[in-house]
């Protein structure tokens, strides 16, 4: 039993496929991530690769300061992702909604909505960031496994983050 | 054969026992040779276990109903057909078989990509059901040169004994049916420029769209014990044994992955077609090569 766990341990440290959601982008982000998943920096090496759909996802990678017209779609394909999972917020969007704070069309920062793992800072954040990022999520997700961490308060979460 | 040995060559050799590592190496092999392509490293070589063990590991959805237990049903069955293939082959030379076991074969290589149409529409998704609705567009295209390619080989050798047919090296006219069966692999594994009914991204991921955890990795299982079908007939074709025992076993796997490197340089250097293209390359180009196959055959057959 303790075998196989630790079995299940690595396999899920070093297969994670992605899915990407973009929440309202400028596209810089997403156009990084693209490079990111592109041959010059080769995700495949370490197992990673972009899913089709949510239902295949580990990690779901999320870009953009959270528009109000996307946090529907961001909880619902959260909960379309299968257990365990992670999330990376790729870009300062997510993180503090960056240069779009105070936009009366903003619902973010995202941690508002859905628990982040780990932040990607950067404005696009470099690919080797964001490949980082994603390493250091497959490990949170490894070690986490089935068990998920709690959903975000609505009242405790900041309502304001000063940049 | 008769029970005991039917169940040995389903589960040991060459079925599940040796098809299962088999299957996963040359899902590996795929990867690699197109990351080495694309000038790239590639997966690491124990990539496509370590994807099945994490997928056996994720939660899979619950589903209610008739549909929910087709839906959990389709992927056993293509796991159990493409295995039942994958036993018929004639690995070892003098391995049994009998007289029929390629039309057996031939049955048994179409149900996975049955079980694919199945799927996708029972899974309700609408993603899914364009992906099921191209992969039977696809099958109706191909299939037809693919049986003519076949039925071809076996007119001229006068058996549908895989093991007959593969004690014989293939003569020269039999390379055009060889090549017709080869153009069709592309389309039944759902490579490029063939990739339409699973087109990731496109249309999400086609037929699979609504499947997780422990059934996307029975699919994927099936997936690559179809690989292990389709390469491994084509090598029982071209090969004659020349050896026997692990030499045997060594120098046909060796050649299936020859003909996974020719079909991964083909997706790594193609992109993908349209479905109109697609069916329209099958049915004028591909027929072509079948046309000539089934007709050299019979003028074979009517000089000897
Ligand atoms: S972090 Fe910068 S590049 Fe990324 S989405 Fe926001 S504004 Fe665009």
């Amino acid at each position: 039993m303790k075998l196989w766990k630790r079995l299940m341990c690595i396999c899920r440290r070093r297969s994670p496929w992605l899915f990407h959601l973009n929440a309202g982008s400028c596209n810089g982000c997403d156009i990084e991530l693209v490079a990111a998943l592109s041959p010059r920096y080769d995700v495949e090496q370490l197992g990673a690769r972009l899913e089709g759909s949510p239902r295949h996802a580990d990690i779901l990678c999320i870009t953009g300061p959270v528009t109000k017209n996307s946090v529907h779609a961001i909880e619902t394909v959260y909960g379309q992702v299968f257990a365990p999972k992670a999330v990376v917020a790729i870009g300062s969007c997510p993180a503090t909604t960056n240069v779009f704070i105070d936009s009366r069309t903003l619902d973010g920062p995202l941690a508002r909505h859905i628990p982040v793992d780990v932040y990607v800072p950067g404005c696009p954040p470099r690919p080797d960031a964001i490949i980082q990022g994603v390493v250091h999520a497959a490990v949170i997700l490894a070690e986490r496994g089935k068990d998920l961490p709690p959903m975000p308060q609505s009242e405790s979460a900041p309502q304001e983050v000063q940049p | 054969m008769n029970l005991a040995t039917a169940l040995a060559r389903l589960l040991l050799f060459p079925g599940v026992l040796f098809a299962v590592p088999v299957a996963w190496f040359f899902l590996w092999v795929e990867r690699k040779a197109v990351a080495r392509m694309q000038g790239r490293i590639g997966p690491p070589f124990m990539q496509p276990f370590f994807d099945f063990i994490k997928l056996l590991g994720k939660e899979t959805p619950e589903r209610a109903g008739i549909a929910g237990t087709l839906m959990k049903l389709w992927p056993v069955v293509a796991v159990a057909a493409a295995a039942g293939a994958v036993g018929l082959l004639p690995v070892l030379p003098a391995s049994g078989g009998f007289e029929g076991d390629l039309i057996l074969l031939l049955a048994l290589m179409e149900v996975p990509s049955m079980c694919i149409i199945a799927a996708g529409f029972s899974s309700r998704s609408i993603f899914a059901e364009i992906g099921s609705v191209r992969e039977a567009v696809l099958s109706v295209a191909y299939n037809v040169v693919f049986v003519l390619a076949i039925l071809s080989i076996a007119a001229a050798q006068n058996t549908f004994r895989l093991e007959a047919l593969a004690q014989r090296p293939a003569p020269l006219l039999e390379w055009f049916a060889i090549a017709a069966i080869l153009g069709c692999l592309p389309a039944k594994l759902h490579l490029n420029p063939f990739s339409l009914p699973n087109a990731e991204q496109e249309i999400y991921s086609g037929p699979m769209t609504e499947y997780a955890g422990a059934e996307l990795a029975l699919w994927e299982l099936a997936h690559g014990l179809e690989w292990v079908a389709g390469t491994g007939l084509v090598a029982a074709l071209i090969a004659p044994h020349l050896a026997s025992g692990a030499v045997a076993i060594l120098l046909f796997v060796a050649l299936c992955c020859a003909i996974v490197v020719l079909l991964s340089a083909l997706a790594a250097a193609t992109a993908r077609l349209a479905i109109d293209t697609t069916v329209r390359f099958y049915w004028r180009c591909t027929l072509i090569f079948a046309v000539v196959a089934v007709s050299s055959m019979l003028f074979l057959r009517g000089r000897s």
